[in-house]
């Protein structure tokens, strides 16, 4: 018993359903609002800012935003466009991305959407932080050079019993993901193979699995990232 | 081991073993056994029934909480820009002396631990220090240095302190406290005749729907900062759907120079909780919390004491006024040591024993805050505004300030002055009557409402204090001529906002760190224009964080470029702001050229 609600979307006017989330409800008129924190089926948490649009004019995250009625979206300005690149950029020179060495290769999102800005070199300070690579889990390695802190893995997966098993850890840009030695102990491949989904870039890697597809045949190698969105 | 498990247990039983009181519990542990180190919080999600990675990510979040010993005594000397100008440096030179120990860790004997704190609302009386949480304002080498003596020869805390109390209430046996309170300027709101329950009594007498008209009328702004009208914020508490609801109050204080709270909640506190009462009238509440930033928990104990009275005297409890149904209750909650709580949904999370991260909004607390209850947020300042608004009329209030602020506002004013303190003036002051009052000479900037707000020269200290002209949470900190600007303030204020971020959202979390490393390059004159540019359009990609901590964290470099321009382009790499980097290629490659037998 959903009641749809009329908005405005870059200038078109669309219909959506009451409350829906701005991302797929965009997504469903044919129009791409790049995201990397964002995951569908969990809870939204603005973290990356990368999907900001303008509503009625302010800047929003479009992953947090509900559809209501009349609500007018602006999702590609130049000025937001630009402010994506930035991210995009701001992550590569934040963290330690060599992507001709990674195993996420050709399915990650952040190497897809330097592709979809052409991001060729970071316009921002490199910090090379020190981090580690903790593969003492009997089914997963965590690579935290590769880490966006989208916290998807935290809100995404949750053992049997319904317990987190990554959190955060610390602050600001110390923060790191932590696995729980207790509830972590007992998942299964299946969840594991999960955990390694729901990471946008190669930071949860599953353990004991080769991997099926060569690079060059990969998600993003075929096509770029937004494309199968269509009006 | 059997002790931790002992102590977790007690502790944890005393707040019901709920999961949401985690940060009182880790507070009390932390108490009891010096620190939380990885073994006590597997033990203490042990006991709430929570995942370890639950309690370690609060437990890691706040500055305060401690995850290895932190020695007998633990020494947090504050580091902030107004400590530096009070010569912080050599006192912390002579604890490193005296302990035989570097800040950030612990004397040999296990007797002194040594650590940096960001500012700890003690501005008017730096450099100042927490020694297991008690205040020992005004150091000197020598004080530092008979500190140490004193905690190896077996003192305690309370003989280490001494007896020579503040004045006021900080004298009182429940604080006991070094602290003084600098009340330089008395205005009519928070600091005038009071006393407790006349407005409460009054209220009683009124329904909500004229309390929140009343405070309405009076144009009541949140003192925080922001400036929202609380009668609005009032409004929507009461009209959001829900029978339970609670009342905040933010003592978070953390913006550098701030410390009116501190001498507020000294001084008024029953003001401040009659305020709350008030408040939960308006909209039906029932549970009031009041949020006391970690540094003043030396103020617990009298707090406590305070809501004990307040109670006995019918003002808090049940039926109160005499008026049968008006329940209301206040506890304390406090942080563990993080700015952005001082946001309010982050302190909502963070009353609910989770890392202080902010919500992302809609929902806001008045529809959805606290246990997802409509909850209201309001500054210590404003309740107190809210009490003298039923007490005297929204008239005499509208009479006090400018055209679009009414009112009063409690200064903090610190820095390169005579007389730093609390100022309470009516909004619509200039700086220069500040300055005037506060004995500033010489004076190269003003620091107007913290980090976060801006800095000006003194071609625009005719400008006044508004917030239709200069807004301000509160904080004033005076730089003389004397001062280097940018390295003992600015760069002080970008490492600040690195360790504040509370790390969720990107920009904030990344360009608040590379910014410090570009300023630090500018700085040491290694800079070039391109940096400078490169600082200030960054400024527009923050705008797009969550939070205002992150939408402002880079004001202190963006206001400074604005209104000191000459500093940065003295600082230039060669002094010529047309440099380029670039480098000498031959050079570079000279011996792989002398190895390959080039050249
Ligand atoms: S702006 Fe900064 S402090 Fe605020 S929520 Fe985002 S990361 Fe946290
Ligand atoms: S996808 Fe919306 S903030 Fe990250």
């Amino acid at each position: 018993m959903a009641s749809f609600v009329r908005f405005t979307l870059d200038g078109k006017t669309c219909l959506a359903e009451e409350g829906a989330q701005l991302v797929a409800a965009a997504r469903e008129a044919g129009v791409y609002i790049p995201t990397l924190c964002n995951y569908p089926g969990i809870p939204p948490k603005g973290a990356c800012r990368i999907c900001t649009v303008l509503v009625n004019g302010i800047p929003q995250t479009a992953c947090t935003t509900k559809v209501v009625e009349d609500m007018n979206v602006a999702t590609t300005t130049p000025e937001l466009e630009a402010f994506r690149r930035s991210v995009v950029e701001i992550l590569f020179a934040e963290g330690n991305h060599l992507c001709p060495s990674c195993e996420r290769s050709g399915n990650c999102e952040l190497q897809a959407l330097a592709y979809r800005y052409r991001v060729t070199v970071s316009n921002f300070p490199y910090l090379f932080p020190k981090r580690d690579v903790e593969a003492w889990h009997p089914k997963l390695v965590k690579d935290h050079n590769r880490c966006i802190q989208c916290k998807r893995c935290i809100r995404g997966i949750h053992n049997a019993a319904g317990h987190a098993i990554f959190a955060f850890g610390k602050r600001g840009d110390k923060v790191v993901i932590n696995i729980d030695p207790d509830t972590s102990k007992d998942i299964d491949d299946e969840l594991a193979q999960r955990a390694m989904d729901i990471c946008p870039v190669g930071a949860i890697l599953r353990k004991g699995k080769g991997f099926d597809v060569p690079i060059g045949r990969r998600t993003y190698d075929r096509a770029p990232i937004g494309s199968e969105v269509r009006p | 081991m059997p002790a931790i498990a002992h102590t977790v247990k007690q502790v944890v039983a005393k707040y019901g073993g709920d999961a949401t009181r985690l940060m009182d519990v880790l507070i009390d542990v932390q108490a009891e056994l010096g620190c939380l180190s990885h073994v006590t919080a597997a033990r203490i999600a042990d006991v709430l029934g929570i995942p370890q990675v639950d309690v370690e990510q609060t437990a890691s979040f706040y500055h305060f909480f401690a995850r290895e010993p932190r020695g007998k005594f633990a020494v947090y000397l504050n580091d902030s820009v107004v400590a530096e100008f009070c010569g912080r440096a050599e006192v912390a030179a002579a604890f490193e002396d005296a302990a035989g120990c570097k800040f950030g860790a612990v004397s040999a004997d296990g007797v002194v631990g040594l650590f940096h704190t960001a500012c700890i609302g003690m501005s008017d009386q730096e450099p100042a220090a927490l020694v297991n949480g008690q205040v020992f304002p005004k150091l000197t080498p020598e004080k530092a240095r008979a500190l140490v003596v004193g905690m190896r020869a077996g003192k305690t805390i309370e003989e280490l302190k001494g007896d020579r109390f503040g004045d006021g209430q900080n004298a009182h046996p429940e604080v006991r406290a070094l602290v003084h309170n600098h009340v330089r300027r008395r205005g009519v709101m928070v600091f005038d005749h009071y006393r407790p329950g006349e407005a409460l009594a009054k209220v009683v007498k009124m329904s909500s729907g004229e309390v929140i008209a009343a405070v309405k009328a009076a144009s009541v702004r949140g003192r925080g900062g922001a400036g929202f009208p609380t009668g609005m914020k009032w409004d929507f508490a009461r009209r959001a759907a829900g029978d339970v609801k609670y009342v905040f109050c933010n003592a978070d204080e953390g913006e550098p120079g701030t410390f009116k709270d501190r001498v507020i909640l000294t001084e008024r506190p029953q003001m401040v909780i009659e305020g709350m009462a008030i408040a939960a009238y308006a909209v039906g509440a029932r549970r009031g919390v009041l949020y006391v930033r970690h540094e003043y928990l030396y103020l617990r104990a009298y707090l406590e004491h305070v809501l004990a009275d307040l109670r006995a005297q019918g003002l808090l409890g049940t039926a109160i006024g005499g008026l049968a149904g008006f329940d209301f209750d206040v506890s304390l909650q406090f942080g563990g040591g993080a700015y952005v709580c001082g946001e309010e949904s982050a302190l909502i999370e963070s009353a609910e024993g989770k890392r202080g991260e902010p919500r992302d909004r809609p929902p806001f607390p008045v529809e959805k805050g606290y246990l997802q209850k409509p909850t209201v947020v309001n500054n210590v300042e404003t309740l107190c505004s809210a009490v003298q608004v039923l007490l005297k009329g929204p008239e005499w209030y509208n009479r006090l300030g400018t055209e679009k602020s009414k009112g009063t506002k409690v200064l903090c004013v610190s820095g390169d002055c005579d007389r730093p303190g609390i100022y309470e003036v009516e909004w619509g002051f200039s700086v220069n009557d500040i300055l005037r009052e506060a004995g500033a000479r010489d004076v190269q900037a003003v620091q107007v409402g913290g980090p976060s707000g801006s800095c000006i020269g003194p071609d625009e200290f005719n400008r006044v204090l508004a917030y239709e002209d200069l807004a301000t949470g509160g904080s004033f900190i005076v730089v003389g001529k004397h001062r280097d600007l940018l390295k003992d303030v600015v760069l002080n204020f970008a490492r600040f906002f690195r360790e504040e971020s509370c790390g969720s959202c990107v920009p904030c979390r990344a360009l608040t760190g590379m910014a410090q490393v570009v300023l630090e390059r500018l700085v040491a004159g290694q800079g070039t224009a391109e940096d400078v540019e490169r600082l200030r359009a960054w400024q527009k990609i923050m705008r797009n964080n969550r939070c205002g901590l992150g939408q402002t964290a880079l004001n202190p470099i963006v206001t400074t470029i604005q209104n000191f321009r000459p500093l940065y382009d003295a600082r230039l790499a060669a002094g010529d702001p047309r440099f380029v980097p670039s480098f000498d290629l031959a050079a570079a490659v000279q011996d792989y050229d002398a190895a390959v037998g080039k050249g």
